[in-house]
């Protein structure tokens, strides 16, 4: 409970910058309104239509909010206009890039771990990969795929698993290296196969690292499902909500959808930590 | 060769590269090792005590010379499980109870889950530590952890029994009462022990046979056989007998000194 004071005030200071921020960006739009309405505006007449404009170069935050409680809690969730349908689309193709990033990511891992020719050439890929912009190779990925018939969820759990299979093969690789020379060099004075050193030494040695790997993958696949909804006009999606967003300059909209990218983000990697603190405390290794 | 040695190196030589050139961990080693012998290896460090312990674990090769463990080369002898090694640390695996630590190497080895459970509580009993089966590393003492590592190296019941300073990182009076178990253990299990210590009322304590070593090269410079009874009460290492053995150990290790 200690905490709860600094948190609050610093998030009060935040909201009042962002009101302050509002009535400065959007004063502009205001006036010129009233201008060619012939009328003027009192001090306080301004900062009330800055806060309450109906696309504002900045919406305040209770536009925000009011935004995403009529598209969660007010909508059917089946509903096209409701939120949560969208970031239920970008979520499903997170969580499968994601998983196909982490298998990925693992079988270089392993690979790198175990064979040298990978472990001297496979590296210096993983990263080049990693340096190409991932809004320039989205759309050419995109296209390609539906080229081969391929689209939907596939293609955009494909650029998802671009981004996230990056740190798990960095963390993984170090995880697998982390036993020790003797705890290895225990395993082979008991004759140990090298399936039973990975599986009972290397494998729950490297939990701790492929849990912190999981929580940026996680985060990774996310922007990548979205990115991947940007480039196709794609009409579902928290991506595709942003993008229309940005064509009818409804940046109320935008905001909500960038807050529920943000919230869906912090739920999965949450999840994730509290997998690890329940696996690694019964590992007693939290 | 000797008969019936159950360790026999013949002029072991090992030379590691490095960068600052060559390093001469061992150099001409010559030596046997009877069967319930507890032979103990003193020197400074760099002498090549834990290096000659680690060839006949076939966790190093020797560069020249040859070395017998039960009559076979060192890799047949690991692959035939014949010895068991205590390293250093305890090196015991956190996510794994002290009973799922002992019965590791039982399951690496494949043996069946009925005999696993009798081994892990024999080797338990044998280090003083029944009952301690259902707990994990971290809520035991340095000491006990050591123990339990100890008993992990028993538990296949191999007839060598290898140790690199098991009690190096552990309190006098731990390791008192440890030395006092290990020549109990020793003398129950009929087992031969290679001890790797730098300490000497240690070395004269434990052993019927005290190899000094002094390093660059790494080598033997004394042996000594103890005529000191099988049966060692602790205040054993008052008696003038005991005494004598740990002067000349100290002699055998200022020797090795003169060539510096």
């Amino acid at each position: 409970m200690r905490h709860v004071l600094p948190v609050l005030t610093v998030v009060a200071v935040i909201v009042a910058i962002w009101y302050a921020a509002a009535i400065w960006l959007n004063a502009q739009w205001a006036l010129d309104t009233a201008a060619r309405q012939d009328r003027t505006l009192g001090a306080a007449e301004l900062v009330l239509d800055t806060w309450s404009q109906e696309k504002p170069k900045l919406p305040a935050p209770h536009q925000v909010v009011t935004e995403l409680w009529q598209t969660t809690v007010e909508k059917n969730v089946t509903s096209k206009r409701s939120l949560v349908y969208h970031a239920w689309v970008t979520l499903s193709a997170t969580l499968l890039g994601f998983g196909m990033g982490t298998a990925l990511g693992f079988a270089l891992a392993v690979g790198i771990v175990y064979i040298r020719v990978m472990d001297m050439s496979v590296m210096p890929w993983v990263i080049a990969s990693q340096t190409i912009p991932i809004l320039a190779i989205a759309p050419m990925i995109i296209v390609v795929l539906n080229a081969m018939g391929l689209s939907g969820l596939l293609p955009k759990a494909m650029i998802s698993m671009y981004l996230s299979f990056f740190p798990v093969v960095v963390g993984m690789v170090k995880g697998l290296r982390s036993p020790s020379r003797m705890m290895r060099d225990q395993m082979r004075t008991w004759n140990a196969t090298r399936g039973q050193e990975f599986l009972r030494l290397r494998l729950p040695m490297s939990m701790p690292y492929l849990f912190a790997s999981l929580k940026i993958a996680m985060a990774a696949s996310l922007v990548g499902a979205i990115v991947g909804e940007l480039p196709t006009g794609a009409v579902a999606g928290l991506g595709a909500r942003l993008l229309a967003g940005s064509y009818y300059g409804q940046t109320i909209q935008i905001w909500s959808a960038l807050f529920m990218a943000a919230a869906v983000a912090a739920a999965a990697v949450g999840l994730i930590g509290i997998v690890q603190r329940a696996t690694l405390k019964r590992m007693g290794m939290g | 060769m000797t008969e019936g040695a159950i360790i026999d190196a013949r002029d072991v030589s090992l030379t590691f590269q490095t960068n600052d050139g060559p390093v001469h961990a061992l150099r001409d080693v010559t030596l046997s090792v009877e069967k319930g012998d507890f032979v103990s290896f003193i020197g400074p460090s760099g002498c090549g005590k834990t290096t000659f312990l680690r060839v006949m674990a076939d966790l190093e090769q020797p560069t020249s010379g040859a070395v017998l463990v039960n009559g076979v080369s060192p890799e047949e002898a690991r692959k035939a499980r014949a010895y068991g090694y205590v390293f250093q640390a305890a090196g015991l695996y956190p996510w794994r109870t002290i009973g799922g630590n002992i019965r590791l190497p039982l399951e690496i080895m494949g043996y069946d889950r009925p005999v696993q459970a009798k081994r892990v509580k024999e080797v338990l009993e044998l280090v003083d530590l029944a009952g301690f089966e259902k707990k994990y590393p971290w809520q035991l003492s340095g000491g006990m952890q050591q123990r339990a590592s100890i008993a992990r190296a028993l538990a296949f019941d191999a007839d060598i029994l290898l140790m690199d300073e098991p009690f190096g990182a552990l309190d006098e009076i731990v390791r008192d009462h440890l030395n006092e178990q290990l020549l109990a253990l020793w003398a129950r299990t009929q087992k031969t022990i290679c001890f790797v210590t730098h300490s000497i009322p240690e070395a004269v304590y434990l052993s019927t046979k005290i190899v000094v070593m002094s390093p660059r090269p790494g080598r033997i410079t004394d042996v000594i056989e103890s005529p000191l009874p099988k049966e060692r009460p602790l205040d054993i290492r008052d008696t003038p007998e005991f005494l004598e053995i740990a002067h000349r150990v100290r002699e055998g290790l200022r020797a090795g000194h003169a060539y510096d």
